[in-house]
């Protein structure tokens, strides 16, 4: 494509985009003073910005395409290579504890604390990974189990005074009874008709704590939630963000290994079939409503207990915390990181969670670089940030 | 009076049961065209309202009449949500076409975000006083306690849309295409359909429905913000799937029976509870009929 | 196993210690929390301005017993999740009082910390009564009255000077309206007066005509709202589009300008309890002018309450002669204070005396004191 071409297409790209956003960027007008203001400046900047970034996007999609054969399989297989070879794996590994269990007395309390909050987050990505990634159903009310999980430890505390470790499994257990009772109506649904009636089950939940009070609280929430005890000890602040960091790096420890575990297991294969073709699996003898409840409950477990160690993080909960919104900042967590892979999953956690943290310089520009990095992020790299890749078994030719 | 009450929920059903049906038509054609869920629909119905405010008062300031200030901001609300609806396939769907379909989605939720931070930026944060664009009809006043001029409006001009609409898939070239991209998409291309340009169609043709909506309802309401978009866009969504997505008389359909639903409920019943029957509601009918009530229910192949 | 796990323990709470941050007393350390970005930020900023202002002030007069006072300024947004990593961060900077948090629910995510770390927390915004009743957090003070003087004063002016006898009663379901909304209820029964319908709305909802059907049906009087203004004008201005003639009345939430803009003519008559009338204490003035001198704007919201609540609390350090925390808690519950807000000082439960509400109504476009 030669050079006039190419400015001919961004100059009509800038004009096109001058006009779409003449009356919302350029025009405010005041209906009480009746006066209105014109943004003229806003007109350039977007008639020039509009102008280099078209040129840009078509650079990128042309790469992206060129790139779709050659060169992407050499970048990754320069990772995969390294991480292939055991040794590199063990050193990275080891690296990666040290800095994990340094951390919190690296960092500042402050620090730590965010660091709790995105691995809650990676806890709730794994999860619904389970459900979305392994098992290919698209579950939009995730955070249902996650309100579960946390209120079941504030409620059985505040009724029966049950420890944090006593309601971490029940936590998990109530949630993986409430996927159970989700999963049995959904059973017959597929696609998109799941999403709608996930989304419906979500905001059902919230609804029910904000308006029965006389259970929940109502919309007044739960405060005084008790930190977990170590040993009985008296810990002061400090302390105990410490504590609680290292018990989150715990159990996500625990949540990968057993999902790492469960891929290759029976059920993990049933739901890779599942995933592909439901027709094709049932034939092969699986039991597909047992299959996708097994999902179903194995996902909320861990939202249970993520959400347990919310409301010990945060001592106070109401339903304001579990809007259809946070449901799709996991998915989004899910896909952005990589569907079905679980270091994906990490990253993409770690990135949603710590982004708008560390954003906070931006400000009000925070949502909106958000919501631009989610659109470009699918269009140039679709599959993920780290993309799953599946096992493959090759048969061996004798070599004898 | 119990039937004056009755009455009263049944058109104020009615009324809401419009609002989403013009929304929920957007989602439909879009979902059956190409199986998207097109979570920043509710945000080109928000912009729609936008432009039309902005629109009608820089007119009404420069001192046109009434008439013109209303139809003028009509079409330049219908002309911008259409253009945004354009766009938004351009850059945020269209290089998505051949990827999972999870990417589609996350694509359009990265989208409504940063559709609703544009607008809170380039205008505001607050609420906006919207004008009544819709006069109190003299000849109605008797019956103006039952229902009040915008709707009688609301509910006509959905009539109008869906008959238009079922116009345009039944008889005209264009939706005989739509219907056949819809159907098969590869199969549509090989016999000389184009379509790239029927999908834009789609969504020039479903931005319109939903900017027009968004007039409406704003001028009802009396005022709109930035985030106005999102929860009518769910609901019109559950509308939808509830009528059987992808079906135009389905997205009607779902529609009206919700808002039919919702009114009764916190009339008869409580409106503490309304969404959470609404959403059992819909669980109930796909479990009866998992495709919704007017939706095909597709034959698997293996 | 066990002893392995012990000692493990012992180490770490061991190397906890030693992390944690020495206080060193050479400034007094005051910590300002609220929603200083996101959609609530224009309830937070004014009290960072509040604080500037004081702190300037008795800065250039020498400080507190001698020290200098710093601000520490912390975002929340006003969602209780960030609310606990801003309480954190605070505490782990050293602050030794709090001024904030700006919402109810943030704020009660965030007082658990500090009580743990014995630091005093004055709020100028969170009107929930269980803060200060419940008994649950001795280290919280306010300085705006809470929401069940105000809807004390919503029955009592709705019976005594409107004489209704039957209301109903909506909110939207959110933590500040349904608080309000259920206090309303409890103080309307008590006075005998009929509550025909309590029911929540939706926030957002497209429409509200089956509710406002409903109202009508039950002839209400007198309908009272619990929550913020968007809903209230819609449901306002549903009611007069259907010739209804019932008279409204709102909470501080609705008495905000935004209101009157959005519902234009249809807001005539609302009634809205409010904030005392302060325009003519003349430390309200000046504490009115400093913020234009400094900023070249008038204040925002609760600027006077978070103004009052500094100098409330400095004041109380000097009294205290320490930042002790049983000190100044006493300080503050024994000595009254001179404040933009009137002569105040703090009951047992942590509320202000001598501060309160009054009834306005929009007459001609303007919220008007009733008398």
């Amino acid at each position: 494509m030669n050079l006039t071409q190419e400015i001919k297409k961004s100059t009509l790209v800038a004009i096109w985009f001058m006009f779409l956003t003449f009356p919302l960027m350029v025009i405010r007008v005041n209906t009480v003073t009746n006066n209105v203001e014109w943004r003229w400046w806003n007109m350039a900047l977007i008639g020039v910005a509009s102008f280099f970034f078209s040129i840009l996007w078509r650079h990128m999609l042309r790469k992206k395409e060129q790139g779709t054969k050659s060169e992407k399989e050499k970048e990754v297989s320069i990772l995969r290579k390294f991480f292939a070879e055991k040794k590199n794996q063990v050193g990275a590994l080891i690296a990666l504890a040290l800095i994990t269990l340094a951390f919190p007395h690296l960092f500042s309390m402050y620090q730590t604390n965010i660091m709790i909050s995105a691995l809650i987050y990676v806890m709730l990505g794994l999860g619904l990974n389970i459900v979305i990634g392994l098992a290919g159903l698209l579950d939009l009310g995730y955070v249902a189990f996650f309100a579960v999980g946390a209120y079941s430890y504030a409620l059985l505390n505040a009724h029966f005074g049950l420890s944090f470790w006593l309601a971490l499994p029940l936590g998990g257990l109530l949630s993986a009874i409430f996927g159970i009772i989700l999963g049995y109506p959904v059973l017959r649904l597929r696609g998109d008709y799941l999403a709608i009636v996930t989304l419906g089950f979500g905001e059902i939940i919230r609804l029910v704590l904000e308006n029965w009070s006389e259970f929940s609280n109502g919309p007044a929430g739960i405060a005084n939630i008790p930190k977990p005890s170590l040993f009985g000890m008296d810990l002061s602040l400090e302390a105990y963000t410490i504590y609680l960091f290292y018990i989150i790096v715990g159990l996500v420890i625990f949540t990968i290994f057993f999902i790492d575990r469960l891929e290759n297991s029976r059920i993990g294969r049933a739901w890779i079939a599942l995933k592909d073709d439901e027709i094709a699996c049932q034939s092969m003898g699986i039991d597909k409503a047992k299959t996708k409840l097994r999902a179903f409950a194995l996902g909320a477990t861990w939202a249970g207990m993520g959400g347990v160690v919310f409301a010990a993080k945060t001592t106070f909960i109401n339903p304001a915390s579990f809007t259809i919104w946070e449901s799709v900042i996991i998915l989004c967590t899910v896909v952005l990181g990589g569907m079905g892979s679980i270091t994906g999953v990490i990253v993409g956690a770690m990135l949603l969670i710590l982004l708008p943290e560390y954003l906070r310089a931006f400000a009000e520009y925070r949502m909106i670089c958000f919501g631009a990095v989610l659109v470009l992020m699918m269009v140039f790299k679709p599959g993920g940030m780290i993309e799953n890749v599946r096992k493959t078994y090759k048969f061996k030719a004798h070599t004898k | 009076m119990e039937f004056d009450f009755f009455l009263e929920l049944f058109f104020g059903g009615l009324t809401r049961g419009s609002i989403y049906a013009l929304i929920a038509l957007g989602y439909t054609m879009v979902y059956g065209i190409i199986q998207l869920i097109n979570f920043a629909h509710g945000e080109i119905y928000m912009i729609g309202a936008f432009t039309g405010l902005i629109v009608s008062s820089v007119l009404t300031m420069a001192g046109f009449p009434q008439l013109a200030v209303v139809v003028v901001a009509a079409c330049a609300a219908v002309i911008y949500a259409c253009s945004y609806g354009y766009t938004m396939e351009k850059i945020a769907y269209k290089p998505l076409r051949n990827a999972p379909r999870l990417s589609a989605l996350i694509s359009a939720i990265g989208m409504s975000l940063f559709l609703q931070n544009y607008v809170l930026l380039a205008q505001t944060s607050d609420f906006l006083p919207f004008p009544s664009l819709i006069p109190d009809f003299e000849f109605w006043e008797p019956y103006a306690h039952i229902m009040t001029s915008p709707e009688l409006v609301i509910i006509i001009t959905t009539i109008v849309v869906m008959i238009g609409l079922t116009f345009l898939i039944k008889f005209t070239q264009v939706g005989k295409a739509m219907r056949a991209t819809s159907q098969d998409q590869t199969m549509a291309a090989l016999l000389g359909v184009n379509v790239d340009r029927i999908i834009s169609i789609t969504f020039v043709v479903g931005s319109a429905t939903a900017a027009i909506g968004g007039l409406l309802i704003a001028s009802h309401i009396g005022q709109i913000n930035f985030y106005m978009g999102f929860i009518a866009g769910i609901k019109a969504f559950v509308a939808a799937v509830l009528g059987g997505i992808g079906s135009i008389p389905g997205a009607v359909l779902g529609s009206l029976v919700l808002g039919w639903t919702e009114s009764f409920f916190t009339g008869y019943i409580s409106s503490d509870y309304e969404d959470v029957f609404a959403f059992l509601f819909l669980v109930l009918i796909l479990i009866f009929r998992p495709s919704g009530i007017l939706g095909r229910s597709e034959t698997q192949k293996v | 196993m066990k002893s392995i796990l012990k000692s493990f323990a012992v180490a770490f709470a061991a190397t906890a210690l030693l992390a944690a941050p020495g206080f060193a007393a050479d400034t007094i350390k005051l910590g300002v929390a609220g929603a200083h970005s996101g959609d609530l930020a224009s309830y937070g900023l004014p009290s960072v301005n509040a604080a500037q202002l004081v702190v300037k002030k008795i800065n250039a007069n020498g400080g507190v017993l001698g020290k200098k006072v710093e601000l520490l300024v912390e975002d929340d947004v006003c969602k209780p999740e960030v609310a606990g990593n801003t309480a954190t961060k605070l505490v782990s900077d050293g602050a030794n009082l709090i001024l904030g948090h700006i919402c109810s629910g943030a704020t009660k995510a965030a007082l658990g910390f500090y009580k743990d770390a014995k630091i005093v927390a004055m709020s100028p915004s969170a009107t929930n009564p269980d803060l200060t009743l419940s008994g649950e957090y001795p280290n919280f003070f306010r300085t705006i009255p809470h929401d069940a003087k105000q809807a004390q004063l919503q029955v009592q002016f709705a019976t005594k000077t409107l004489g209704v006898k039957t209301v109903a009663i909506l909110h939207d379901k959110g933590d500040y309206g349904k608080g309000q909304a259920e206090l309303a209820k409890k103080y309307f029964e008590e006075a005998g007066v009929e509550v025909v319908l309590f029911e929540g709305v939706t926030p957002g909802a497209v429409d509200y005509s089956a509710i406002v059907t409903k109202v009508r049906r039950k002839k209400p009087e007198l309908v009272v709202w619990g929550g913020y203004h968007p809903e209230a004008s819609k449901i306002v201005t549903l009611m007069r589009k259907k010739r209804m003639k019932t008279l409204f009345m709102g909470a501080d939430g609705v008495k905000d300008d935004t209101f009157i803009k959005v519902a234009g003519k249809y807001a005539e008559g609302v009634y809205a309890t409010g904030p005392m009338d302060i325009s003519n204490n003349p430390l309200a003035k000046q504490a009115k002018k400093e913020h234009q001198d400094e900023f070249g704007s008038d204040p925002g919201a609760f600027f006077d309450a978070a103004y009052s609540a500094a100098l409330a609390m400095l004041n109380a350090v000097e009294k205290a002669g320490s930042t002790d925390y049983d000190a100044v808690v006493k300080a503050l519950q024994t000595e009254y204070v001179d404040t933009p807000l009137g002569k105040i000082r703090f009951d047992q439960a942590g509320d202000a005396t001598g501060i309160g509400f009054t009834v306005y109504q929009v007459k001609d476009g303007k919220f008007t004191e009733q008398k």
